[in-house]
């Protein structure tokens, strides 16, 4: 389970200091998915980052299991929004460098080749280096390397956004197999109202900057392809928010 | 490649004809013909200048050891450690502008005339522009590509393996290729006293014989010596940082 209370991140620059994130509260049960939409700028990629344990810009309690975040604890499967790949690795390497890390007796990571022919890997593009790749190229090896590790929890910060439409659909049920066979605990960080009610059991939008939370919502159109006018009218509420004018659009 | 290898051989092919050229118009000793240079370096090379050539290169391996063995980890600390570098800081760059070979003196009356202060030279020339390659490239590593691995909990072992010396490893290879040949002129320039041996030592001497082609042969060999390690370490910069592509 991850929990958030009070949350409030800020940065530190020559102006002084900068709110991010305000009073922030968020829950997403064990095994449960979360998808937080919001405008740019507004501080998701701060809280993601403040989950994966790699920012300690903040105030307020974060808990995993529990526990404060330990990523040396922990299995954190983290996708930035520049996706993370090292430059000088290949391919092939970046893929592996999670569980390399995770798990240094063993050398090829389980199920490897499944998990690279459902992202569309091929042995060609494996050799190849980062700067070789396409964006959407990098997003698949970003997403493979995560996948891979079999995380305690997941968190992707848009990591569908460089993919043709085709394209992400089929990763976006990639990504529901793997989190059906491992139950893994979700937080993904999306721009697109639509993919947020597919992928999120709980669907949370977040204010402009500073970000607070300004509503959740229960999702019952979690993982369904869905076009009915019930569909347009969640859809709807959900944009009124993003645009600011709340809850009576 | 093969298009430099061609080229090379057309420039080297074309330095060859120029001095044929003119020790055919000038006719005196002080500048023999090519061609009996050439014979002369066949003649002499593995009875005589292979061990000054093997001296030469044994104290220059030695001081970039050297060099890279302290820079290296200075350099990381630097650039890791803002506390590291401001203490380290203000030495390198007191130091830094200093000609090395001013040192000399200096470095002969701590370490003798042997092969001891030879080397320090050399490592005084090349340790600098590694520690400071290093750390300017770790400085300028961007903070996502901490990412991945932070996330991981990686222990700083492997930040240092799979992100440090990587992100480093292109600067680090320039400063040496650029380094290495002030470190060869000033390693001639030491050679030519309290040492029997090396390529300074061999031209030199050669010269005070009034044996030109002798001369000549030793510096044909040194040429050729710095050009090959340049090439080598062209070769490597080219093969391990591929990645970049920009070459
Ligand atoms: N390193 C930093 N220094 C100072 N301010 C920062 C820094 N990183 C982010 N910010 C500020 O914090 C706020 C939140 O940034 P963040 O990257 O979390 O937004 P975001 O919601 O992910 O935006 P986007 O949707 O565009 O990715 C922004 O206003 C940004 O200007
Ligand atoms: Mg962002």
């Amino acid at each position: 389970m991850i929990r958030v209370s009070n949350l409030s991140a800020y940065y530190d620059t020559a102006t002084g200091r900068s709110m991010a994130l305000e009073d922030m509260n968020l829950c997403v049960p064990k095994g449960g998915t979360c998808a937080i939409i919001g405008p740019s700028g507004c501080g998701k990629s701060t809280l993601l980052r403040i989950l994966a344990g790699i920012a300690s810009n903040y105030e307020g309690e974060v808990s995993i299991a529990d526990a404060s975040v330990d990523p040396e604890v922990l299995s954190i499967g983290f996708i930035p929004q520049n996706y993370g790949l090292l430059p000088w690795k290949t391919v092939r390497d970046n893929i592996r460098l999670s569980w390399k890390v995770k798990h240094p007796e063993s050398l090829v990571p389980e199920g490897e080749e499944t998990i690279l022919a459902r992202l569309g890997i091929g042995e060609e593009l494996l050799e190849r280096f980062p700067r070789e790749l396409s964006g959407g190229q990098q997003q698949r090896a970003s997403l493979a390397r995560a996948f891979l590790l079999q995380p305690d929890v997941l968190l992707m910060d848009e990591p569908f956004s460089a993919l043709d439409a085709i394209t992400r659909e089929e990763m976006q049920e990639v990504f529901f197999e793997l989190w059906r066979a491992q139950a893994v605990t979700t937080v993904i960080v999306t721009h697109y109202v639509e993919e947020a009610l597919y992928l999120g059991q709980t669907v949370i939008v977040l204010s402009s900057a500073p970000g607070h939370v300004l509503s959740v919502t229960e999702n019952s159109f979690f993982a369904r392809r869905e076009d009915s006018g019930e569909y347009a009218a969640q859809k709807a509420r959900l944009r009124g928010w993003l645009t600011g004018k709340g809850a009576e659009a | 490649m093969k298009k430099r290898i061609l080229a090379s051989c057309l420039g080297a092919a074309f330095l060859f004809l120029a001095w044929l050229a003119l020790s055919e118009i000038v006719r005196l000793p002080i500048i023999p013909s090519p061609v009996r240079v050439v014979e002369n370096i066949g003649e002499i090379f593995f009875g005589t200048i292979a061990v000054h050539g093997a001296y030469s290169l044994g104290r220059i391996i030695a001081g970039l050891l050297l060099a890279v063995g302290v820079g290296l980890p200075v350099g990381v600390l630097m650039g890791w450690s803002r506390r590291a570098d401001r203490l380290l800081a203000p030495l390198v760059y007191l130091t830094y502008p200093v000609p090395k070979i001013a040192l000399l003196p200096i470095v002969m009356l701590l370490f003798g005339l042997g092969d001891g202060s030879k080397t320090i030279m050399l490592f005084l020339i090349l340790v600098f522009q590694v520690v400071i390659a290093v750390r300017d490239s770790i400085r300028a590593i961007p903070e996502e590509v901490f990412y991945p691995l932070a996330s991981l909990g990686a222990p700083f072992r492997l930040i240092l393996l799979e992100v440090l010396l990587p992100a480093s490893l292109p600067k680090f290879m320039t400063a040496i290729r650029v380094a290495m040949a002030t470190a060869i002129s000033v390693l001639f320039f030491t050679e030519t006293f309290g040492t029997q041996y090396g390529m300074g030592y061999f031209i030199m001497d050669a010269w005070l014989r009034v044996n030109y082609l002798e001369m000549y042969s030793g510096i044909v060999v040194l040429s050729v010596m710095g050009l090959f390690m340049f090439g080598v370490m062209d070769f490597a910069e080219r093969y391990f940082c591929r990645w970049q592509g920009k070459m």
